[in-house]
């Protein structure tokens, strides 16, 4: 922790991530009004000093939306990327431990589902299983699969050969105990830095997904389907667009920010 | 140019499309309600729609259906659209090239402007065009391009103040100025994340380069700081660059599909989407093939520049 506070982008991801979960928490409880009250005299205003952030086409007010949606966005982030960072990890770690036939069978599968660019790939998923968040959070877990295990993979191959795997295997460990007590702990670390970088793209794609209306629904808070319904009186009142696209930034950059300290506190040679 | 590491990677590609057919096949049939169902509607009798299903051949086994599917993408037959009435070659075609000229021009943007922003940034490293440089890279790869086209079109296209289209399309080849007036906007918006992303690849690419043995030689050896950078340092940092492009192809691809559907640019992200919402098999099968192969077709090409650039990855 303290070599990610180390740097400037680690201190900015860790104040954006704080202000994030805190909405994330304690959102429902500290907004000023119910996400879904009509204050139909005050509709499509901006900030204001009774609603700071403005208000909607219905005159529903934008804070109290933006902090009812939050929790849902970060757990929609959250859920997926270690949905699809467990799966695609334990695909990985079978194909790098088992090695040989196995192993090529998988990587070409692998490679076969990574050849689609992954919003279309999500987009395909969504459609067969129908819009919606929780077949969203599927979606996008899914098209993180094979991309995670390609990383679980490289991470056990490199360090398979180490010595004191070697060693485990000299003294003659079974081979259970060699993955669980010797590589996995080893193999970790890139995954979870690419994991902490991949909520991020969880976040934005699940925001599209709700903007193309096959994520989250109406009313539903959700930052995507805010910024999609605000888009029809974005010329009139600019802020119902603008408020959760700073929101899902500020979240992305976080994570990304975050992310990318880990990366650094992990792997000292690449901080430049 | 190494013959058998050509094929060799040829024969990857191929390996990989036949996978992606499977996948893609697999898919569309999983998606409940078929063609028949999808062309009579939902209130079509039983007897009606068995007699149109064994017309259209979906009642064989499902194997026969994908080999006479692949058979037909072989020969260029994609099938007939289900809600337009027309070939899907025929529809996919026109959309395809619309596409191709809004990525294209995007990659082209994007390559001339991020590539000597992450120099730059490598360069004078620590000073505040890093600094900015860096800035902007992590609001531009945090921006999803619905909210960055969304904010682009508050800014430039409002009804008061119309400095650029909202979207449509104009054909380039009847008149170039105008197809370039709509392509401002989307290309902006595509080019925002890319950019992002690879200006800030290609800066770490380059301070790698920067901090090695032979660039520390050459400064040694009392090179001029321009010689150093411009015959050391630049091309030895081309291959990752290339190999980071080719990366965001695959983003590219997908960011059109969003793109095109704000911007009413009649492409194949646009006419996947009404396709998805439609429910029309054939035209989604052959978008997400093409898709595909584009994505696969630039990974090979940038893997043979690359190895072209850098000898050391032919022999590997």
């Amino acid at each position: 922790m303290r070599k990610i506070l180390s740097s400037p982008n680690g201190v900015a991801g860790v104040i954006l991530l704080a202000i994030v979960m805190i909405a994330a928490l304690l959102g429902p409880w500290i907004a000023p009004y119910d996400p879904q009250l009509f204050h139909s005299q005050n509709r499509l205003e901006g900030p204001s000093l009774d609603h700071w952030l403005g208000t909607d086409q219905y005159g529903r007010d934008l804070l109290s939306r933006i902090l009812n949606g939050a929790p849902a966005t970060v757990l929609f982030g959250l859920g997926a990327t270690a949905l699809g960072v467990g799966v695609g990890s334990i695909i990985g770690v079978i194909a790098g431990v088992a090695g040989g036939r196995a192993d090529g069978v998988i990587m070409r599968i692998l490679d076969g589902m990574l050849a689609m660019p992954e919003l279309l790939f999500t987009l395909l998923i969504v459609t067969f299983l129908g819009g919606g968040t929780l077949q969203a959070l599927l979606a996008v877990a899914v098209a993180f699969t094979p991309g995670m295990a390609r990383i679980a993979r490289s991470s056990v191959l490199s360090v398979r050969t180490r010595e004191y795997v070697l060693a485990a295997r000299a003294r003659g460990e079974s081979r259970a105990w060699i993955v669980v007590r010797e590589v996995l702990p080893n193999a970790i670390g890139p995954i979870i830095v690419e994991a902490t970088i991949r909520v991020s793209f969880a976040i934005m794609i699940g925001a599209t997904l709700g903007f193309l209306g096959l994520g989250a629904q109406p009313p539903s808070t959700e930052w995507g389907l805010m910024v999609s319904e605000a888009r029809q009186f974005m010329f009139r009142n600019p802020w119902g667009v603008i408020i959760p696209g700073i929101a899902i930034a500020m979240t992305a950059m976080g994570f990304n920010l975050f992310g990318d300290a880990l990366r650094d506190a992990f792997d000292p040679k690449r901080s430049h | 140019m190494n013959l058998s590491y050509l094929i060799h990677r040829l024969g990857a590609v191929l390996v990989v499309m036949a996978i992606v057919t499977v996948a893609v096949f697999a898919i569309t049939n999983v998606l409940p309600g078929n063609a028949a169902l999808m062309i009579l509607g939902e209130n079509a009798t039983a007897e009606n729609l068995a007699a149109l299903e064994r017309q259209l051949g979906l009642d064989r086994p499902l194997v026969v259906q994908y080999f006479d599917w692949v058979g037909g993408v072989i020969r260029g037959d994609f099938g007939m659209s289900l809600r337009l009435g027309l070939p899907v070659s025929q529809v996919v075609g026109s959309a395809f090239i619309n596409s191709m000229w809004l990525a294209g021009i995007a990659l082209a943007a994007v390559t001339i402007i991020s590539i000597p922003l992450g120099a730059v940034a490598a360069i004078k490293r620590g000073t505040i065009y890093d600094t900015l440089i860096g800035l902007f890279s992590y609001v531009g790869t945090a921006l999803p391009e619905f909210v960055t086209a969304t904010l682009l079109l508050v800014l430039f296209a409002s009804p008061a103040n119309t400095i650029f289209p909202a979207g449509g399309f104009v054909d380039p080849t009847e008149d170039f100025l105008g197809f370039l007036d709509h392509a401002v906007l989307p290309v902006a918006t595509l080019g925002l994340v890319l950019m992002a992303h690879i200006s800030r690849q290609v800066r770490s690419e380059m301070s790698e380069v920067l901090s090695s043995d032979y660039v520390r030689a050459a400064r040694l050896k009392g090179l001029s700081e321009r010689r150093v950078i411009w015959r050391h340092t630049l091309p030895n940092s081309l291959a990752p660059a290339v190999a980071v492009i080719s990366l965001d192809i695959g983003y590219l691809l997908g960011g059109i599909i969003v793109v095109e559907e704000i911007f009413a640019w009649p492409g194949l992200g646009r006419l996947l989407i009404y396709a998805l919402q439609n429910r029309d098999l054939p035209v989604i099968q052959a978008i997400t093939l093409v898709l595909a192969v584009v994505y696969a077709l630039s990974n090979l090409i940038s893997d043979l520049v690359i190895a072209k650039l850098d000898p050391r990855v032919r022999y590997a």
